[in-house]
This record gives C-alpha cells, sequence and structure tokens, in this order.
C-alpha cells in the first residue's frame, strides 16, 4: 500500500544537524512537491543539549507534526532512549554508529554518518547522507533529493560544482547504505505538485512579511525567546523612507516607544513574549486609556516567569487579553498556522488602525519554529487599512463623544494631550465621575468596529463542536477529521479572533449543547471566557510544553462527549 | 490648558516652584514661534507623573501636542515620537522621583544614542503628589513621611549622572528665575542631541529650599544658587566635572558637545547600506 504520509523524528544535540537534517527533508520534499511540516524545540542554551525536530511529509495539506513516528534518526544514545518509545509499530530506527551502538533492536539499523560524510569530501554534507537513507526508506525518487540539491547550491559561487558533487554523493551514500540494512517502509505515494505559487517559510517570519505588507513602519524590541526572529528579520528588512527599527533596552521601552510612534501616526509594532509581556502591561493600559494604536504580538512559550523558554504553550490568553488593570478588555487575535501568522499580522495592523487603540496577536512557539509550505500570500487581495485622521484646525476636542473620532498627527493642526490620566474632551485630566463614564463607555464602544463574521465550521448542525484556538487548531482538525470519519456527530468551529468573537459564531456557540475546546494550558483559560459568555463550553488541556497529539484528543473527545452528554 | 478650562481639577500649591519653571518653557516655546517658521504644532511635550507632570495642562496660551503618559517613562515615550518624526520638536517634563528613581534606567540609552530632545527635571527632592516621600535627590538622613528615621542612602548627584551617562548638553536652572531658565531651555531644545536641563524647584509644602537657594541678604546667608562663572568652559568634560564638584548649585550650561552625531542622523548613516524591499519582494526570498 502506499504511504500518503511520512514522519521524521530527528533527535540529538544541540549543534548535531538535528534542524537543520528536518528543514532540508522538508525543503527536498516540497520542491517535488510534497507537502510539509516542520516542529522545532530546543533547549536554552547556545551549545550542545538534547534538542528534537520533527518533519512531517505528506502528498497533502499537512494539519500537524504527527504522532505516529515512522523514522527515528538518533544522533546519541540518550535521544535513543528518550525517543524509541513513540515510533511506531513496523517503523524504523536509524542511529549514527559513528556515535554509539545499538544491540538487541531488529527495528534500527546503524549508519556512520560522519564517516559517509568524510568521504565526500564535505563534513557539512551529513544532511545529506541522512535524507539519502529516508529516502531509500520510502523509494522517494532519488532523482527530486538531487534535483533539489542542484537547485539550492547553485548559486553563481566557485565551489557550487563541489558542493553539489559531494551532496550528490551523499545522498546516494546514505541510500545505499539504508538499502543493505534491508529496511523499507513501502512506497510515498507521488506528490501532487500544487499549480500555484507557494512560499515555504516559519511563523515568525509570515507575520514579519504579514506586518510589513499592512504598512509598518515603526518596530521597537528587546530580544527574548521566541520572538527574537521577528526583531531580526524587521533589523534586516524594516527600512526605507519613513521606516524606522530599533532594538531598544527593555520591553518597557518598547512599549512606550511604540505609544510614542504610534501617537505620532506610525504603524507601529513589537514582538516579544510571556515575560517582556508582563512588563508591557502598564504601557498596554495607557495605549488603551489615550486610545494609541499599536499591536503587540505574544509568542508564548511556556510557564510564568522563566518558565520553559523554549517550548510551546497557550497560556497567555487571560493576560492578552486583560494585560492592564483598569476596566480593559483587548481585540485577541491568536493564530493557528504558518499562513495565519502572515493573515493574522495583516488584521493585526488593521484593527489596531481602525479603533485606534492596541491590539494583541497571539501565537506561540511551535508556530513561531514552524517550517511550513503555503500558498504565497496576494498582497492584491489584501486590505490595508488607514487610521482616520484629522486634518481641520487647532482647537480639535480629540476626545468628544462617545465613537470613535479622527486622529490628530503631531506636526499638524489639532494639539491635543493624549492622557493615561482619565481625561475630558481636549484631553486633560479630569476626575468628574461624567467623563470617567461616557469614556470607558467610549472605549468599549470602540471594540464593536472589529466585530467581525470569519470564522470557519464543519458540521454546524451538529450538538456538539470542538473548538480549539491558535496552534492546537492542527491537531484539533484531524482529531475531527478521525472521528468524523468513524461517523461521530460532532462540528467542528474556528477564529483567528478571539475579541471580539464573530457575532455568528457567538450565536451559534451558545446553542450547542457542548464545546470542546483543546488548549495547551492548566486552567482552561478560553473555555472559561466562553462559559462567560453564556457557551457551554469545556476544555481538554494539556501542560507539558508540547503541542498536542492527535490520538489523545481523539480519546479525551470520546470520553467527553459520553460523560459531559449524558 | 489651565485658564479655560474649569474642569481641569489639578492645582499647584502656591508658591510651587513648577509654575517658574512653567513659564519658562512658555517662555522658550514663544521665543521658538518667533524666531523659527515652525508653528505651535510642531511641538510636543512628553510629560511623566507627578506634580511636574502636569504642566502639560497647565501651560497657557497656544497649545502644543502633549502625552501625559505613565510614571517614569517619558523618556522612552519621547524617543517614539521623536524617532517617529525628526522632525518634531520634543520637550520632556518630569520630576526628580519620576526621572531619577522609576524612570532611571531610561537615561542612560537615551544619552548613549544622543536622542535630539530636551528633558527639563524639575527637581524638588521629594515626591510630592503622594505627599512628601523620600526621593533620590532628597538629603541624605532627611526626615520625610516615608523615612522618619531619616534617609538613609546618600543624595544622587543628577549633573554627574547625565555628565557621566554622556548627555551632550547639561545646563543646571532654578525655577525662581524664569527668564534665565527659558534661555537654557531654549539652547537645550536648540542642542542638536541629547540635552538635559535640570532645575531645582522647591516643593513649598513637603521640601521648602527656597530660602536655600535664593539667600538671604538681610541675614548675611548667601545664595546656594551661583551663576556660572563666564571663564567656564563648557566644551571641557573635565571643566564640567570639576564644576559640580564645588559647592553650591551652578546655574547655566555646564556642558555642551554638539560635535556628536543625533540619534536620527546616525540611523539614516548606519542603514543607508541597507536594501530597501517592499512586501511583494520579501516574499520572493521564500518562493520556491
Amino acid at each position: 500500500m502506499q504511504m500518503r504520509d511520512f514522519v521524521v523524528r530527528f533527535a540529538g544535540e544541540g549543534g548535531q544537524g538535528v534542524v537543520t537534517s528536518a528543514e532540508g527533508l522538508a525543503q527536498a520534499s516540497t520542491q517535488v512537491g510534497y507537502h510539509a511540516l516542520t516542529y522545532a524545540t530546543f533547549p536554552s542554551q547556545i551549545l550542545g543539549g538534547p534538542t528534537w525536530t520533527q518533519a512531517r511529509i505528506s502528498t497533502e495539506t499537512v494539519l500537524s507534526a504527527g504522532d505516529n513516528i515512522d523514522v527515528l534518526v538518533a544522533f546519541n544514545e540518550e535521544a535513543y532512549e528518550n525517543h524509541r518509545s513513540e515510533v511506531r509499530d513496523g517503523g524504523v530506527i536509524i542511529f549514527n554508529s559513528n556515535d554509539f551502538e545499538i544491540e538487541n533492536n531488529p527495528q534500527s539499523f546503524g549508519l556512520p554518518i560522519d564517516e559517509l560524510a568524510r568521504t565526500t569530501g564535505n563534513n557539512r554534507a551529513a544532511n545529506m547522507i541522512v535524507i539519502g537513507a529516508l529516502a531509500h526508506l520510502v523509494n522517494m525518487p532519488q532523482q527530486y533529493l538531487k534535483d533539489f540539491v542542484t537547485d539550492r547550491f547553485t548559486r553563481g559561487r566557485d565551489n557550487d560544482e563541489e558542493i553539489i558533487k559531494s551532496n550528490h554523493q551523499a545522498l546516494d551514500l546514505g541510500r545505499s547504505h539504508a538499502a543493505e540494512s534491508g529496511f523499507n517502509l513501502g512506497e510515498l505515494a507521488d506528490p501532487i505538485k500544487p499549480d500555484y505559487q507557494q512560499v515555504m517559510m516559519k511563523g515568525n517570519e509570515a507575520i514579519s512579511v504579514g506586518a510589513i505588507a499592512a504598512g509598518l513602519n515603526f518596530y521597537a524590541g528587546y530580544p527574548i525567546s521566541p520572538a527574537t526572529t521577528v526583531l531580526l528579520y524587521m533589523e534586516r528588512n524594516l527600512h526605507g523612507e519613513g521606516k524606522f527599527v530599533y532594538q531598544v533596552g527593555s520591553e518597557i521601552e518598547a512599549i512606550t516607544a511604540l505609544i510614542g510612534g504610534g501617537y505620532a501616526g506610525k504603524k507601529a509594532m513589537t514582538a516579544t513574549a510571556g515575560p517582556g509581556f508582563s512588563l508591557m502591561s502598564e504601557g498596554i493600559g495607557l495605549a488603551w486609556m489615550s486610545e494609541v494604536p499599536l499591536v503587540v504580538v505574544d509568542v508564548q512559550r511556556g510557564g510564568p516567569a522563566t518558565g520553559l523558554p523554549t517550548k510551546t504553550e497557550q497560556s497567555d490568553l487571560m493576560s492578552c487579553m486583560y494585560p492592564a488593570h483598569g476596566d480593559v478588555k483587548l481585540p485577541v487575535i491568536a493564530v493557528g498556522t504558518v499562513e495565519e501568522c502572515f493573515y493574522g499580522a495583516v488584521k493585526a495592523l488593521n484593527w489596531a488602525e481602525r479603533y485606534q487603540g492596541p491590539v494583541i496577536l497571539m501565537t506561540e512557539m511551535a508556530l513561531a519554529e514552524r517550517v511550513q509550505n503555503i500558498p504565497r500570500p496576494d498582497l492584491s487581495k489584501i486590505t490595508v487599512e488607514n487610521r482616520l485622521t484629522y486634518d481641520g484646525n487647532n482647537g480639535y476636542k480629540r476626545y468628544e463623544g462617545d465613537q470613535l473620532s479622527p486622529m490628530p498627527i503631531p506636526g499638524r493642526p489639532g494639539a491635543y494631550v493624549a492622557n493615561g490620566s482619565e481625561h475630558d474632551d481636549v484631553g486633560d485630566t479630569t476626575h468628574l465621575a461624567s467623563h470617567h463614564i461616557s469614556n470607558t463607555e467610549r472605549r468599549f464602544n470602540k471594540i464593536e468596529l472589529l466585530k467581525e463574521n470569519e470564522y470557519e465550521s464543519q458540521n454546524p448542525d451538529s450538538e456538539i463542536c470542538i473548538l480549539p484556538w491558535g496552534g492546537s487548531k492542527g491537531p484539533a482538525l484531524e482529531a475531527f477529521n478521525e472521528l468524523n470519519a468513524e461517523g461521530m456527530d460532532i462540528g467542528f468551529y474556528y477564529t483567528m479572533l478571539l475579541n471580539p468573537l464573530p457575532p455568528e459564531m457567538l450565536e451559534q456557540l451558545q446553542n450547542k449543547k457542548l464545546v470542546i475546546v483543546p488548549e495547551l494550558n492548566f486552567q482552561g483559560q478560553f473555555s472559561s471566557i466562553l462559559r462567560s459568555l453564556n457557551v457551554n463550553a469545556v476544555s481538554i488541556t494539556q501542560y507539558t510544553g508540547l503541542p498536542f497529539r492527535v490520538k489523545d484528543l481523539v480519546s479525551e473527545i470520546k470520553n467527553l462527549t459520553e460523560t459531559k452528554t449524558k | 490648558m489651565s485658564k479655560r478650562n474649569p474642569e481641569y481639577d489639578f492645582k499647584w500649591c502656591p508658591g510651587c516652584g513648577d509654575f517658574g519653571v512653567r513659564r519658562a518653557i512658555e517662555f522658550a516655546m514663544i521665543d521658538r514661534l518667533e524666531n523659527t517658521d515652525l508653528p505651535i504644532e510642531n511641538n510636543v511635550v512628553v510629560a511623566g507623573i507627578g506634580c511636574s507632570g502636569n504642566l502639560v495642562h497647565l501651560l497657557e496660551g497656544q497649545q502644543p501636542y502633549g502625552i501625559h503618559g505613565i510614571h517614569g517613562r517619558s523618556l522612552p515615550i519621547a524617543f517614539g515620537v521623536k524617532m517617529a518624526n525628526p522632525e518634531l520638536n520634543v520637550i520632556v517634563v518630569a520630576g526628580d522621583g519620576d526621572f531619577l528613581s522609576i524612570g532611571g534606567e531610561h537615561i542612560g540609552p537615551q544619552a548613549a544614542r544622543n536622542l535630539n530632545i530636551c528633558a527639563v527635571v524639575m527637581d524638588n527632592g521629594v515626591y510630592g503628589l503622594t505627599k512628601g516621600q523620600s526621593s533620590p535627590t532628597s538629603k541624605s538622613g532627611a526626615i520625610t513621611s516615608s523615612t522618619p528615621f531619616g534617609k538613609i542612602e546618600a543624595q544622587a548627584d543628577p549633573l554627574q549622572l547625565y555628565l557621566t551617562h554622556g548627555a551632550t548638553f547639561v545646563a543646571s536652572g532654578f525655577s525662581g528665575q524664569p527668564r534665565e531658565l527659558a534661555q537654557l531651555i531654549t539652547r537645550g531644545m536648540n542642542h542638536p542631541g541629547f540635552a538635559m536641563v535640570h532645575v531645582q524647584s522647591p516643593c513649598t509644602t513637603y521640601n521648602d529650599f527656597f530660602m536655600e537657594m535664593k539667600g538671604d541678604a538681610k541675614n548675611g546667608i548667601a545664595p546656594l544658587v551661583q551663576p556660572i562663572p563666564e571663564e567656564h568652559d563648557a566644551s571641557n568634560i573635565d571643566a564640567a566635572f570639576e564644576l559640580i564638584q564645588k559647592p553650591g548649585v551652578p546655574i547655566g550650561v555646564i556642558y555642551e558637545d554638539s560635535n556628536v552625531a543625533t540619534l536620527d542622523q546616525k540611523v539614516v548613516d548606519m542603514r543607508s547600506k541597507a536594501r530597501v524591499r517592499d512586501a511583494e519582494a520579501l516574499l520572493g526570498d521564500f518562493e520556491f
């Protein structure tokens, strides 16, 4: 039988090529028309430490990193011991026999990766040894991979030919070595090459390019895992007339600089993770109070304080929705795929401009580092929104009324004080109840402008549904597909727009018997918000620092539907 | 906007030093309107939190743009405004608690960047709005509401701090001399780079050192404020450090170096090599 799907886990130590192998396999496969997605998790240290990555190659769009491991590539003994149990029945373990030996495991064979790489004269071709061996296991035509290598290393340099030759040799060596082992998993079905232009990018890259496409022209950030790559992308690429990017001294500096920039007319954004987000709390409140547009990207990691800096979790939802003291509830967009990273960033910038205030764009570590092939975004089809600006004379009442009003830009007439204290029409401080009442209402009224009916649904007539958010979308959708195929009467809903929720979707959820929310946190944060909106929601929680496995979701959903609907 | 806005409910105490600072800023703004062709809306006053920060609402005459932000963060907000539009004239108004205590971490980075703004710090040696707690510039041993047995820490030396951080313009003024102070603020605003104007601005309620500053000729008490001698070489950093070690409060420009590139110039220069590409071109990097 042909395989439609191929999952490889690479485990070893940082620096052993664990990440480059997974990304190399994904790139090679997408080049010939497969779909691919990678998952990576690193230790929080510069060198060494247990690292693993996973690549899933499929003939169809990949939804999750997959939990049926076909092949484990173990770069050292510790990795072998830690990951061997996750290999499926009939799967294969390849171990680096230059590093260690495995005895008495008929499921495994040794590959002398370093030695073979040396014989090509190019130690850096070690990845290709591994990829060649993997290609044999699923009978992937060698020419696919060779073409990929030729393409990748044709860079107009003197040694191109030499490098291509050594990498081709590495592919052949890996392949013949695997063939000698006698192992074979079957045949991966031929790829169905998409007939549209694709791009292959990481989640954080997609957010960066999306923000630039939406007109971002002011970025201030501070290094923090796993958000740093957004800062790095901006430092390299946010250039040109009227654009500003800067690595500032802290997250407090970042958020307050954004307030200055947004106030002065810029589309401003920063990206951070939990600890930095906590530091931004007061500043976000100021942006809400003084009505300054800006976007904060929260790339979630695990746990409070320093927590798990390089693991994934969805535990910042409460913080993102209610980041500051006083009466606030922020617009929140949470993305669930690399493609959504792009479009979510566009929407976040648009929302900030539209309602003149701070917007939180939530993503998570597993997405930030995920490499995935997606259709190339069509920039001619995205809408870029700009704020309503004031172009009258001086003497303007910036904060008059209980609805959105045109925003003056410093340098042009319309001077006012953007005030973090409760204020009157012109922005002067006042403690009169009448102003606090009308301004509090004004700040919440503006959120109404963001209500949009953008959501996905399947089997909407079912009384029970699954409603994941963020990066749990993929595994949940896969679980739904499986349950649906089994004939279970269950629906699926999903939206990036967590606040305000799409009104139409919310109304449907309110009429469900049970809404099951898979989410990576202890408290069941989204379901508790939904319950406050009269939705009978219950969470499936997990707090391991890893994404959901589809099989766990399938059994949990079955359990819940039995116990909760009786 | 005090006089025209009866709803505004903040008032400084009678005799507050901040009245003099406000007057000086008004003078400097009027001077700027008269001597440049830039309209009032070219000015942005970024205020901290405390008695001093309320200055942004109390300005009379033509109204500039303003931000009344959060405690301690006037400098990074000003950084954002200035780098968003380097054509704007950005003035920070803050107090000693706001600027030197909670906001202290922001002085070094902006000085190192030579951000082209003028910061006016109103130093009254006390937290006034919260009713008289010890601040970095309260004297060591001072009895305040939060130091009932005396302040334990040493008194901060702001002028030394600014010089040490590399501020390219450091001036010292007194709220009791608004005309002279206005000139210092004008020079600070015109200075190409990070300009600090530190002002002795007594709190009549919790820390009234007005007479100490002004002196009392009748009773033979010499004033603490002393004009900086004409022979002082403000371009010499060693002379600047020497000057501030002397007893009393020097009034005038302590240090000025106009030859350091400003942050906005440096950003343009350093990044002139960067390739400028739009989103369409950037997406091209990821095609396969």
